[in-house]
């Protein structure tokens, strides 16, 4: 840690804590089978970020932050009203609130750097991810924002099993499934506007979706997969900044996300509960055991004869 | 002919040709696959770029073909293995899409690609990039390329029209009576590859995506023919090119994201005020039951 300059330390531990984040409750979005939620809603968080930055004239991070959550939010509720009440299945309106949402951002954005100081900004960042540019007070108020994620992952653990493979059963024991919706919603655009910075709203998805189904790899109990999820995330978001501090401007996120795949690769050979080396192993075994029961079988036969 | 001519004519191709493939896509429910395709598109481009260090023509057409139909490819086998579908895109494209930004900024940063064009495109210096051609003249090669894109989707579609729409509507009937589906798909998949490199050039990824997706869609709540959909579709785009074009202009921003937005709009519209699938509409509907039940227990 010596080679790392502090600030860059203070970098790593907000790309720690937001892939551990990001990890938890991507085991939430798998089980919701909503994976590709978290991708429309942060391309759909970009109109937001300048617009914050439009309206406060400076880059200002809780501006930028809260126009963040709140485009997202907008987005999450377009989603689910075109789905609700027209015949656009989830996964168009999905792309089109993404798509167009995005176009409307790159609009704001094309405007906000032709203000003054807008040039230097450097929100085009926001679009890749560029964690070194974040200074101490950032990395802070991200830091506390994950934590938060994490906590309420962690004491509401209990409801989100009940919920997610049990919903009747949580209906009979008074447990609102829909309010449960709201704080998981909720969770995901605290991640997107945790992430934003350090990963872009490109590829902020990926660390969402990849811990999680590499942990599906290794376990079959939830809890279980919550740590391992988070574990993945954490470790990815640490390998890649690493990387990516290595060369010159190398943008953050695109390192995180390969990390996290070099894992994912990892863990569909070699997992140890649905890994295909054990997939294979067990069938082998089988066909084996199936052999010699066949065997068995013929020499009792022919015994008897 | 003029610059905003070009402009518009590009812009319009890419509207006609994204609208023809994305009432497939709509009807396949494989939107979410045109959004991992236009993005796996570039590192295909990348590629291409770093094998033949050219950035024209064919190699980014057959490198982006390769990357289209990589990504259909991976996206299938992680499925087979288990992987959730939707997971399953979510891993590839990102990936894909990191290792092609990687390589930009590591090897080809200086080159003519940048990762902001290929995003957001550059639409406004396609009228300078002209080639020669024989009795017409001058026209930009994005025009060429686009032209050339819209006759291969136009040839592919209507020979085989009643195979898109049986494959298309009822996979299992198609397949049952002898037409082979999973060749279809990926048929379909490089459609989506060279329309997405097409457009890509001129317009960037995420115009792609909008075009490919949300025009379609506003069809679908206007219609329930396939011929009646592609043809609204088409015009659609159009309208979205033209009036983003000119929205852009007018408030001097980003002309594809204008045009991203503008499909937003037509959408939306479609959304509230179409006859029979809008939001009115099923009001109107909703409130007539009513009234009626309200009738039949008075007379009861």
């Amino acid at each position: 840690m010596n080679l790392l300059s502090y600030n860059a330390q203070w970098v790593l531990l907000s790309t720690l804590l937001l892939g551990m984040a990001a990890g938890v409750v991507g085991v939430l979005s798998y089980w919701k089978r909503q994976s590709l939620m978290s991708d429309t809603l942060s391309h759909a968080a970009l109109p937001g970020v300048v617009l914050g930055f439009i309206a406060v004239g400076t880059k200002q991070l809780p501006a930028m932050l809260i126009g963040a959550a709140a485009s997202a939010l907008v987005g999450a509720w377009l989603v689910q009203w075109i789905r609700s009440s027209s015949r656009v299945k989830e996964d168009a309106a999905m792309g089109i609130v993404l798509s167009v949402f995005f176009g409307l951002g790159i609009m704001l954005l094309t405007h906000a750097n032709r203000m003054p100081g807008g040039g230097q900004s450097g929100l085009d960042h926001f679009i890749f991810g560029q964690a070194a540019s974040m200074v101490r007070s950032d990395v802070m108020l991200l830091a506390v924002l994950a934590i938060i994620v994490l906590c309420v992952v962690f004491i509401l653990f209990k409801e989100w099993k009940i919920t997610l493979f049990d919903s009747s059963y949580a209906m009979g024991l008074g447990l609102s499934v829909k309010s449960m919706n709201i704080v998981y919603t909720a969770l995901l655009v605290l991640v997107i506007v945790i992430g934003i910075q350090a990963v872009g709203v490109i590829l902020i998805a990926a660390l969402m979706i990849i811990p999680a189904v590499s942990a599906r790899y290794w376990t079959d109990s939830f809890g279980r997969m919550l740590l391992l999820s988070a574990s993945f995330g954490g470790g990815a978001g640490v390998c890649g900044t690493l990387i990516s501090t290595l060369g010159k401007g190398w943008p953050t996120g695109p390192f995180i996300v390969v990390t996290a795949a070099a894992m994912f690769l990892v863990s569909l050979l070699l997992g140890s509960s649905k890994g295909l080396l054990v997939v294979v192993y067990q069938r082998k075994r089988a066909q084996h055991k199936r052999g010699t029961a066949i065997m068995t079988e013929q020499a009792v036969e022919g015994g008897r004869g | 002919m003029s610059y905003t001519a070009w402009i518009l004519i590009t812009a319009s191709l890419v509207g006609v040709c994204c609208g023809l493939v994305g009432v497939l896509l709509i009807l396949r429910r494989m939107a979410m696959m045109a959004d991992a395709i236009s993005h796996t598109v570039l590192l295909g481009i990348v590629v291409a770029y770093l094998i033949t260090l050219q950035l024209s023509g064919i190699h980014m057409f057959i490198g982006a073909i390769i990357a289209g139909l990589l990504t259909a490819v991976l996206v299938q086998w992680f499925h087979q293995l288990g992987v959730q579908q939707e997971a399953s895109i979510g891993i590839v494209f990102t990936t894909l899409f990191a290792i092609g930004v990687i390589l930009i900024a590591t090897k080809a940063g200086n080159a003519h690609l940048d990762i902001q064009h290929s995003l957001m495109g550059e639409i406004t210096f396609i009228p300078w990039n002209k080639v020669e051609l024989p009795f017409i003249g001058g026209v930009p090669k994005a025009v060429v390329s686009l032209v050339i894109v819209l006759i291969v989707i136009l040839t592919v579609l209507l020979l085989f029209y009643k195979e898109w729409k049986l494959t298309s509507f009822d996979a299992v009937f198609a397949a049952s009576i002898g037409i082979p589906v999973t060749l279809m798909h990926y048929v379909f998949m490089s459609l989506v590859s060279i329309t997405s490199v097409a457009a890509f050039d001129s317009v960037g990824a995420i115009l792609v995506i909008a075009m490919l997706i949300t025009p379609a869609s506003a069809a679908y709540l206007w219609t329930d023919k396939l011929s009646v959909m592609l043809v609204l579709s088409c015009i659609f785009g159009i309208i979205s090119a033209w009036s983003g074009y000119y929205a852009a202009v007018l408030l001097d921003t980003s002309i594809s994201g204008a045009m991203a937005l503008a499909t937003g709009v037509i959408f939306m519209i479609s959304f509230i005020a179409a006859p029979r699938y809008g939001v009115i509409a099923k009001y109107r509907r909703g409130q007539a039951k009513a009234t009626a039940k309200v009738q039949y227990n008075d007379i009861a």
